[in-house]
C-alpha cells in the first residue's frame, strides 16, 4: 500500500486556557468549573493535537425580550419571562455548558434598570443555575462600567466572564473584572491587527492573558460570514505560530444569525421557516467552530442542539 | 508553476546562450514567470521535458463532467485557507435519485429537483447535478432510470452502481452529456476503469483510508484514466474533515502528488448529511451528493457556499448609478444607499415590498456596507453629492427629497449642506422602509 505521511505541522505556538465558574473550593458556588481553549493545532485535526477541551456552548439568556423572535420564544414556552427560569431551562432541558446573560434592560434607551437591580438578576441567575455565567452590560459604555462594577461585587470569585472591552472603552470593565477575579472578553472588529490591539492593551493594564477570551465579532451566514472565517483562521494560524497576544480562546456570538432575513422572514414558494431559521443560526455556529471557536453564545436551543452533535461527530465522542 | 530552482535543476547548464538568454539559470528565471518558453532552448532532453510538464501540472487535477452549457467544474484548487488567495470551484451539489422509483416517477423527482431556485444578492442557488443510483441491481431498470431522467433535465449527471455492466448500459443512455460514474472500487477497478476510458467519461474512486485511495489512483491512472474524483466512504465528520485536508495539503504544498484530484462526498440524508456537505464546502469537498434534503436546509448550505466562495479581495457589488423602483417618476424622492450587493439588494427588496414609486441612488462605497463604510470614510456627504452629480440624479428626480440611511444619521446635516436637498433620514434597518415610504 502507498505511504501517504501525515502532514503535520510543528506549530511552535498553542493556545491558552480560560478556566470559567468557581466551586467551592475556589471560593465560588459552581458546581464544577470550566476550561476553554488549549488548541495545539488548526480545528478538530486530531493529527495536530487533541482537542482537549472541546469547545462550550453558552445558552443566551436576556432580560428584556422585546425583540426576541416568536420562534426562539416558542422554544421556551413561558420560561423566557424570567431570567432565572430561562437560563434553568437552558440547563436542564437543553443541556447548555454555561449560561450567557445579557442585561439589556440597563441600556439607557430600553429601560434603564439601575445597576443594583441588574446586579441581583444575576445573583438569581446563579442560585437558578450551578454552570458558570457569561454576563454582558447593554453595550453603552458609560452604563456598562457601572453595571458590571456593581456585577463583578455582588458575585466576587465566581469567575464570571464579562463582556466586553473594546479599544474605546476597556479600562473600566477590566477594572471589574480585576477587582474580583473575573474574567473579560476583548472586543475586536474583523481584524487580526485590532485583535491583537486590544489583547496588548488589557495585558497592559493588568489583565493576565488566562483571564481573556477575545471576540473577533463571527458575522453570520449571507451577512458577511466569510470575513469572520477567514480573520478567526488567521487568528488562529498567528497563535500557533507563535504569536503570543493572539493565543487566548476565541468566543462567537451566533444569536445576531436571527438578524438575517432568511431567518426571519417567510420567502415566497419557499416553505419551512422553521427549520431554515434553526439551521441559519447551527451553520453558523458550525462554521465559526471550524473557524476555531472555543466557545459559542447561541440563542436557539435546536441550532445549539446541531452544533453540539457536529462537534461531537467531530471529536467522535458522546 | 514550478520556481526557478526547479526548473534550473532540469536544463542542460551549457550556458550557451542560443537560448537568448546568457546562462541556464537566468533562462529558468524568465521561464519561472512565464516570460520564455521552454523550446527556445534546443538541448532539454525529454526527460526534463516531462518531469517540468508534470511539476507545472495543478496542484490537484481540473475535472469536468457534464456537456454543452452544462458543464460542472472540479478541483484546480490551489489554496489551503481561503484567504490566501481564494477557492476556485464551488462545491457542487447533487441530489440522489434511486432506480427504485419507476422512470416517469424518476424524471418528475430530476424536476423537482432542478426547480429548487433560490435568488440571493443578484445569483442563483440552485442544485447542480442530478445523480441516478442503481439500488435495483437491474439493468434495464437502472438504464430506463437514467434515460428518464436525462430526457427531464438538462443538469448534468453522475452515474452510480457497483457493476461495471450496468453502469455500461446506463451510460449508453445519456453518453452525449458525459456523466460522472460513481465508481470504481478495489474489487471492480480494472473493468470500471476499462469502461471510462472507452467512454470517456471521468471516474469516481470509493475507497477509505488515504493510502488505499493512493493505490486506487494509481491503478485508475495506470489503466489509462486521468479524470478522477475520490470518494472517501468516509465515516463521519472526523474522517472526512482529515482524510480530505490532508489530501487537500499535500496537494497544495506538493508534499505528495498521488491525491491531486477532487473530493467527492457521499453525504447521505438527514442532519448528518446537511453537515457533511457543509463541512464540504469549508473544508475542501468539489461534489457532495446528498439522498434527501429539504429546500429549508438547502438555503443555509447554498449561502454558505456562496459566503466561503467569494473572493476576498472583491466584495459582491453592484454598479452605482440611479435606479427607478416600483415605476419612479419625476416626483418620486430620492433613496440612497452603498454599492455593496447584500445592502442593494436587501434595501431594493424593502422599496419593492412598500409599492410607493422612488429612484434609489447607489453609491460607490467600493462595495462596503452602509456602517462598514461610513467608518472607512467611505460614504461622505461629498461622495454622495458627487454620486448625484455623476448619475444625472437632478435630472431624473425633481423632488427634493433625498432619503438617508437612518444608520449615518450623524452626517445629515452636512449632507443638507453639501447636496442643497431636503434631507430626510430613513429608518435604522430598510425593513422599516415600507411603513416609513407610507407616511413621506
Ligand atoms: C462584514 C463587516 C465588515 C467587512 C466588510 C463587509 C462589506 N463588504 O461591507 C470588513 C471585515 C471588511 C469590515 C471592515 C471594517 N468594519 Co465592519 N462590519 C461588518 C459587519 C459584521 C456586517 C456589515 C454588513 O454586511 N451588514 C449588512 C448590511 C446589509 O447592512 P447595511 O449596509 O448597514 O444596510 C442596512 C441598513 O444600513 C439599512 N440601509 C441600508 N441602506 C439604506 C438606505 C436607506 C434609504 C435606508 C432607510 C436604510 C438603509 O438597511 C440595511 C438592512 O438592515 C458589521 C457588524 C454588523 N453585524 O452589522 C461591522 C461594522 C459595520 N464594521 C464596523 C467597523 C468599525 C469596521 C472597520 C472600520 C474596522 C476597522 N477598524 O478595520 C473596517 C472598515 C473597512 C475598511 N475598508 O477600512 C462597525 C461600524 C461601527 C460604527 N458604528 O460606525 C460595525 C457596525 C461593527 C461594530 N459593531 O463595531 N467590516
Ligand atoms: S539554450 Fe539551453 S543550455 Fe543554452 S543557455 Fe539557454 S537554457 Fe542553457
Amino acid at each position: 500500500m502507498a505511504e501517504v505521511p501525515v502532514p503535520k505541522e510543528k506549530w511552535s505556538g498553542k493556545i491558552g486556557t480560560v478556566a470559567l465558574g468557581a466551586t467551592s473550593e475556589e471560593g465560588g458556588t459552581r458546581s464544577s468549573r470550566l476550561v476553554i481553549g488549549g488548541g495545539t493545532g488548526m480545528p478538530f485535526l486530531s493529527y495536530e493535537g487533541p482537542t482537549t477541551h472541546r469547545p462550550l456552548i453558552a445558552g443566551e439568556v436576556l432580560d428584556t425580550v422585546a425583540d426576541l423572535p416568536d420562534l426562539v420564544r416558542e422554544e421556551f414556552g413561558g420560561a423566557v419571562d424570567d431570567p432565572a427560569e430561562w437560563a434553568k431551562a437552558w440547563v436542564e432541558r437543553h443541556g447548555a455548558d454555561l449560561v450567557c446573560l445579557k442585561l439589556r434592560s440597563t441600556g439607557p434607551e430600553e429601560g434603564d434598570r439601575p445597576p443594583e437591580e441588574a446586579a441581583k438578576t444575576v445573583l438569581r441567575v446563579l442560585q437558578a443555575v450551578s454552570v458558570p455565567l457569561i454576563v454582558y452590560g447593554s453595550g453603552h459604555e458609560e452604563k456598562d462600567a457601572k453595571v458590571l462594577e456593581a456585577v463583578s461585587n455582588i458575585a466576587p470569585k465566581e469567575r464570571l466572564l464579562l463582556g466586553h472591552a473594546e479599544e474605546s472603552a476597556y479600562k473600566s470593565v477590566s477594572a471589574a473584572a480585576m477587582a474580583n477575579d473575573h474574567a473579560v472578553i476583548s472586543f475586536a472588529n474583523l481584524d487580526v491587527n485590532l485583535s491583537k490591539q486590544i489583547n496588548i492593551l488589557l495585558t497592559d493594564f493588568g489583565v493576565r492573558k488566562d483571564r481573556i477570551v477575545l471576540d473577533p465579532l463571527f458575522a453570520a451566514l449571507g451577512m458577511g460570514l466569510e470575513y469572520s472565517y477567514s480573520v478567526m483562521e488567521r487568528i488562529r494560524l498567528a497563535a500557533l505560530m507563535g504569536d503570543a497576544m493572539l493565543q487566548v480562546p476565541m468566543v462567537c456570538d451566533t444569536s445576531s444569525a436571527w438578524k438575517a432575513k432568511e431567518a426571519s422572514e417567510e420567502i415566497e414558494g419557499h416553505d419551512g421557516l422553521e427549520e431554515r431559521a434553526a439551521w441559519w443560526e447551527a451553520t453558523t455556529a458550525f462554521a465559526a467552530l471550524m473557524a476555531g471557536a472555543d466557545l459559542l453564545i447561541m440563542r436557539s436551543p435546536r441550532s445549539a442542539g446541531i452544533a453540539k452533535r457536529a462537534m461531537r461527530s467531530l471529536m467522535e465522542v458522546d | 508553476m514550478p520556481t526557478a530552482i526547479e526548473i534550473f535543476k532540469h536544463l542542460p547548464k551549457k550556458n550557451c546562450g542560443k537560448c537568448n538568454y546568457p546562462t541556464c539559470l537566468a533562462f529558468a528565471m524568465q521561464l519561472a514567470n512565464s516570460k520564455a518558453k521552454l523550446d527556445d532552448c534546443p538541448f532539454v532532453s525529454e526527460q526534463a521535458r516531462a518531469a517540468l510538464a508534470a511539476s507545472s501540472a495543478p496542484p490537484i487535477r481540473l475535472v469536468r463532467f457534464g456537456s454543452g452549457a452544462r458543464v460542472i467544474e472540479l478541483g484546480d484548487e490551489t489554496e489551503l485557507y481561503r484567504h490566501e488567495k481564494r477557492f476556485f470551484h464551488p462545491t457542487a451539489f447533487t441530489v440522489v435519485v434511486p432506480d427504485s422509483l419507476a422512470p416517469s416517477e424518476a424524471g418528475r423527482r430530476a424536476k423537482e429537483i432542478a426547480a429548487v431556485r433560490f435568488e440571493r444578492v443578484g445569483q442563483a442557488l440552485s442544485f447542480d447535478a442530478v445523480c441516478i443510483r442503481d439500488v435495483s441491481g437491474d439493468a434495464a431498470r437502472f438504464a430506463s432510470a437514467a434515460e428518464a431522467v436525462g430526457s427531464s433535465v438538462d443538469l448534468p449527471l453522475v452515474l452510480s452502481s457497483g457493476s461495471p455492466e450496468r453502469m455500461r448500459q446506463a451510460a449508453m443512455k445519456v453518453i452525449q452529456r458525459r456523466p460522472l460514474l460513481h465508481g470504481a472500487n478495489a474489487q471492480n477497478l480494472v473493468p470500471m476503469a476499462a469502461l471510462a476510458k472507452e467512454l470517456s467519461c471521468p471516474l469516481a474512486l470509493m475507497q477509505n483510508g488515504l493510502g488505499e485511495m493512493a493505490d486506487l489512483v494509481a491503478q485508475a491512472r495506470a489503466a489509462g484514466v486521468e479524470d478522477l474524483v475520490m470518494d472517501f466512504r468516509t465515516s463521519g465528520l472526523k474522517d472526512q474533515l482529515e482524510s480530505s485536508t490532508v489530501a487537500r495539503k499535500h496537494s497544495v504544498k506538493k508534499t505528495y502528488r498521488g491525491l491531486g484530484y477532487p473530493i467527492l462526498v457521499e453525504a447521505g440524508k438527514g442532519e448528518d448529511g446537511i453537515l457533511r456537505g457543509m463541512l464540504a464546502v469549508m473544508k475542501y469537498g468539489g461534489l457532495v451528493l446528498f439522498e434527501e434534503i429539504s429546500e429549508a436546509q438547502a438555503l443555509p448550505l447554498f449561502v454558505l457556499r456562496q459566503n466561503i466562495y467569494t473572493d476576498p479581495q472583491v466584495p459582491i457589488q453592484v454598479k452605482p448609478g440611479m435606479y427607478p423602483v416600483n415605476g419612479a417618476k419625476e416626483d418620486s424622492p430620492i433613496l440612497f444607499t452603498t454599492n455593496f450587493s447584500l445592502t442593494y439588494f436587501t434595501v431594493l427588496a424593502d422599496i419593492e415590498k412598500s409599492k410607493a414609486p422612488a429612484w434609489l441612488l447607489v453609491v460607490d462605497s467600493e462595495g462596503l456596507s452602509v456602517m462598514t463604510a461610513f467608518s472607512a470614510g467611505k460614504l461622505t456627504p461629498e461622495i454622495v453629492a458627487k454620486a448625484l452629480e455623476s448619475s444625472g440624479a437632478r435630472e431624473k428626480s425633481r423632488s427634493g427629497i433625498l432619503v438617508m440611511p437612518g444608520m449615518v444619521s450623524r452626517m445629515s446635516g452636512k449632507l443638507q449642506e453639501a447636496t442643497g436637498l431636503k434631507v430626510i433620514v430613513g429608518p435604522k434597518e430598510s425593513s422599516g422602509l415600507p411603513k416609513f415610504m407610507k407616511g413621506l
